[in-house]
């Protein structure tokens, strides 16, 4: 057996890359022309990006009818997309705030890409609640401003604290990503021979120079912003949770919520950076930086927060049975064998019975079984919103009212439009942007910080 | 070159410990205006060059606070104040069902207000010109170099001096960097009027094309075809109809669900004939009527049936419940007179249904006897 010593701090980086060679490396997909196969990835998610549009015009021209929605199941897909997206997005800020204030250096490396991954997923959520009104245009009304009907917005209703927590949460993530790529913008700016890409990144850059005098500031800025950040990431699923538990249907009104969904949307989101994370590594050759420790420690924060569900998923049931309503715990029943039990069941297994495989240290550290799991509980998640949204809805109080949620092509197609959008944004940002922070990852390279003989 | 104006003196340093050193030499020369550069935060630097701790917490305090606290207000305001509506029972000032709002407002604001404040105040933006940019000093610094840089509008500056003290801390590339000609003359501010005119007028163009959008756009075609719908709105003329309105009235004689006519309408003898109590005496058919009684009656009729009105003269007083006339009269009499009047006293039947007209008239009944008892019934 290996003998760690754990008096000694592990290097992040594998290696010693000189500085130079890490801004090279970093900034080498900027500058180069993107090759063939960048293009047809593009045309891949244009395309799906195109079904998508597809899908929405068809259902703005003949109405939302052409959904699945039907009279109990009003929230179908589009809610059950909203959560799934915005629950993506939160690993990027678990990883770049909530992992900064606990100083986990190894953060480093993916904190850029996990943001710009939150940003791009909130965006796509966004998508979701403005077509589900059916009438997007009128999406100014969800805003408290001054407008013909000297009327207000409902200020005690889950869904306007959601506007506000979802539009605070882009603001807020967008914010902290840019005032990361600043010294960033600022390298690129000093290196660039090329005019244009001169001027974009001096107007970018601020005017940044490295100074000491601004570090000191910019330090306690990223402080700060990461210390907003945290409670933030943390209400807004709790709020988007309280969209669910604050009505009265059984399967809803539950206050174990706001956690279970944080939770999942943690395991969701890691899962996502993880996936995309293996092919950016790959492709642009970031595989001493993006090391195989760093992606072993993301499939241990998959593996805990899968058991966190886990659990959540097991305390309903408990909670169901302990309260004795007996709504409820049909509902439950309901949930496991009644008609939606196959979604029920994809749902178990893949969020809480394959991410066990990470118990062994060797899947845990082979690129393709991780890749598949991490699938796999994005297939899940995507299935416990279905499950909770749908079932819930299908068969309420009322059995005369009960009926099967089916969703239509139209839905699919919308579903797909939206992976499309995603990594659309994706794609661009890689070409476009530093994906991995240069002045982060020089931080944590070996040799970058004083020796502590010297003070 | 003679005659620029020179900025200050520059040297580079390969590792972070040489850094460092070199920070803390130049303030212990008592040199002010100095600057470090190195492509990351090198820790332990601020202490080095003596730097006070930043301020920036203070921003977000003040600004953040002032995001929770107008929240509050302005739901409170439109919540209390102008326009308040009864939503699911709750108080009009439902304080925890505004504490997300609060919380998210107090983030958002803080965030914003926080960066602003660093680029603005620090940064100064939107100056982002400085004479360092694009020297070759600023290229190796923001890749693998860590720099010193002494300014020449520091008390101590002295060109000669400066050369002197970066070879001894073993400065490479000591080189002296100039003013550009463009960066003397023009200074911009975020405080500069031309600038704050900027931005009124982008305030201006985005706040009312979103006043335009929101208004007046999603109110014409082909945004508003399901405000004009094909139907006739409530008090719309109607050319239709001979009489020109739109809203039609049933036909006459229709019987609205649960409301039987009174079939004795203007004959009280028939009434008082033919109709019996339905009712039982019983404790709770009582407690109805004595409900409907003091509800409804007792303002003219007094609690006890005796006339005595509470209306102090504004309203005729009654005759008493307990005349011989009225005892001698059979149920229906008095339920005839509570459904359809009598002299000045109106109808009940739109207040009162059917069932608790009835029991209003065993209360009668029972106050009666409770006025006129005989004999046997005291026991």
């Amino acid at each position: 057996m290996e003998v760690l010593d754990y008096s000694k701090e592990l290097s992040v980086i594998e290696g010693r890359p000189a500085l130079r060679e890490i801004d090279e490396i970093i900034s080498k997909p900027l500058n180069t022309k993107p090759d063939k196969k960048y293009f047809i990835a593009l045309l891949v998610t244009l395309s799906m990006v195109g079904i998508g549009a597809i899908s929405l015009g068809l259902s703005f021209y003949y109405g939302t009818g052409l959904w699945g929605n039907n009279n109990p199941v009003g929230w179908g897909l589009p809610i059950v997309n909203f959560v799934f997206w915005v629950g993506i997005g939160h690993a990027g800020t678990l990883i770049s705030a909530i992992l900064f204030l606990l100083r986990q250096k190894w953060r480093n490396g993916i904190a850029r890409f996990a943001e710009g991954m939150t940003i791009f997923a909130v965006m796509t959520a966004g998508i979701f609640p403005l077509i589900h009104v059916g009438r997007p245009w009128l999406a100014g009304y969800l805003f408290p401003y001054p407008n013909q009907h000297s009327i207000w917005v409902n200020f005690t209703s889950p869904l306007l604290w959601d506007v506000f927590a979802v539009s605070t949460y882009f603001t807020v993530s967008f914010i902290f990503w840019f005032v990361g790529l600043i010294p960033d913008f600022a390298t690129l700016r000093d290196q660039t021979t090329n005019k244009i890409k001169k001027v974009i990144y001096s107007v970018t850059s601020l005017g940044w120079r490295h100074s000491n005098r601004h570090w000191q500031h910019y330090e306690m800025v990223y402080l700060i912003l990461a210390g907003f950040a945290t409670p933030l990431v943390l209400s807004v699923h709790t709020i988007v949770s309280f969209d669910f538990a604050v009505s009265i249907m059984p399967g809803w009104h539950t206050t174990i919520f706001p956690p279970y969904f944080v939770a999942g949307a943690v395991f969701s989101g890691f899962a996502m950076v993880q996936n995309v994370l293996i092919f950016i590594r790959k492709i642009f050759n970031y595989e001493h930086i993006i090391t195989l420790d760093t992606l072993e420690k993301m499939n241990k924060v998959i593996l805990f927060t899968s058991m966190l569900v886990g659990y959540a998923y097991g305390m309903e049931f408990f909670i169901a049975w302990y309260s004795g309503v007996q709504v409820e715990q049909f509902t439950f029943i309901n949930r496991a064998f009644g008609p939606y039990s196959w979604a029920y069941w994809i749902m178990v297994s893949c969020n809480v019975l394959f991410p066990q495989l990470f118990w062994i240290k060797k899947i845990r550290r082979t690129i393709p079984f991780m890749f598949v799991i991490a699938v796999l509980v994005n297939v899940g998640m995507w299935f416990e919103r279905f499950v909770i949204t749908v079932t819930s809805l299908s068969r309420d109080y009322l059995p005369s009212s009960w009926a099967y949620y089916k969703p239509t092509l139209v839905d699919a197609g919308i579903l797909i439009g939206s992976f499309g959008f995603f990594f659309t944004f994706i794609l661009l940002f890689t070409k476009t942007m530093p994906v991995v922070s240069i002045a982060e990852v020089k931080a944590v390279a070996e040799g970058s910080q004083p020796s502590h003989g010297e003070h | 070159m003679k005659d620029k104006i020179l900025f200050g003196y520059t040297g580079l340093f390969d590792t972070p410990d040489s850094i460092i050193n070199a920070a803390k030499k130049a303030s212990e020369e008592g040199y002010k205006k100095f600057d470090i550069n190195t492509p990351y935060p090198v820790h332990g630097m601020n202490k080095a060059m003596k730097l006070p701790p930043s301020k920036l917490g203070y921003a977000s305090l003040v600004f953040g606070l002032s995001g929770t606290i107008s929240a509050l207000l302005f739901m409170y305001w439109t919540s209390v104040l102008d326009y308040p509506i009864v939503i699911g029972g709750k108080p009009f000032f439902a304080l925890p069902a505004f504490v997300p709002i609060m919380f998210e407002v107090t983030v958002l604001s803080a965030a914003i207000a926080t960066v602003l404040t660093m680029i603005i105040v620090y940064f100064k933006f939107p100056n982002i010109s400085h004479p360092l940019h694009d020297t070759d000093y600023m290229r190796k610094v923001s890749s693998d170099k860590y720099g010193i840089c002494i300014q020449a509008d520091d008390e101590l500056f002295d060109e000669s001096k400066v050369q002197l003290f970066l070879k001894e801390l073993n400065a490479q590339s000591i080189a002296p960097v100039y003013f550009d000609d463009e960066e003397t003359e023009n200074k911009p501010s975020a405080f500069d009027k031309k600038f704050i005119a900027l931005l009124a007028v982008v305030a201006i163009i985005v706040s009312g094309s979103t006043y335009i959008l929101l208004n007046k756009v999603v109110y014409s075609v082909p945004f508003n075809w399901m405000m004009n719908q094909n139907k006739i709105s409530p008090q719309q003329s109607n050319a239709f109809f001979s009489d020109g309105f739109g809203m039609r009235n049933p036909v006459e004689e229709t019987i609205s669900r649960g409301n039987l006519p009174y079939q004795f309408k203007n004959k009280p003898e028939e009434a008082g004939l033919l109709l019996a109590n339905p009712l039982a005496f019983t404790e709770e058919n009582i407690n109805l009527g004595r409900n409907k009684f003091d509800i409804y009656c007792s303002p003219c009729h007094g609690y006890f049936g005796n006339g005595d009105s509470r209306l102090r003269g504004q309203f005729p007083n009654p005759p008493s419940l307990h005349s011989e006339k009225v005892r001698n009269w059979k149920d229906g009499n008095i339920f005839h007179v509570i459904t359809e009047g009598q002299n000045i006293m109106p109808s009940y039947s739109s207040q009162l249904t059917r069932q608790e007209r009835w029991a209003v008239v065993l209360y009668i009944r029972a106050l009666q006897r409770a006025q006129n008892a005989k004999e046997s019934d005291i026991q």
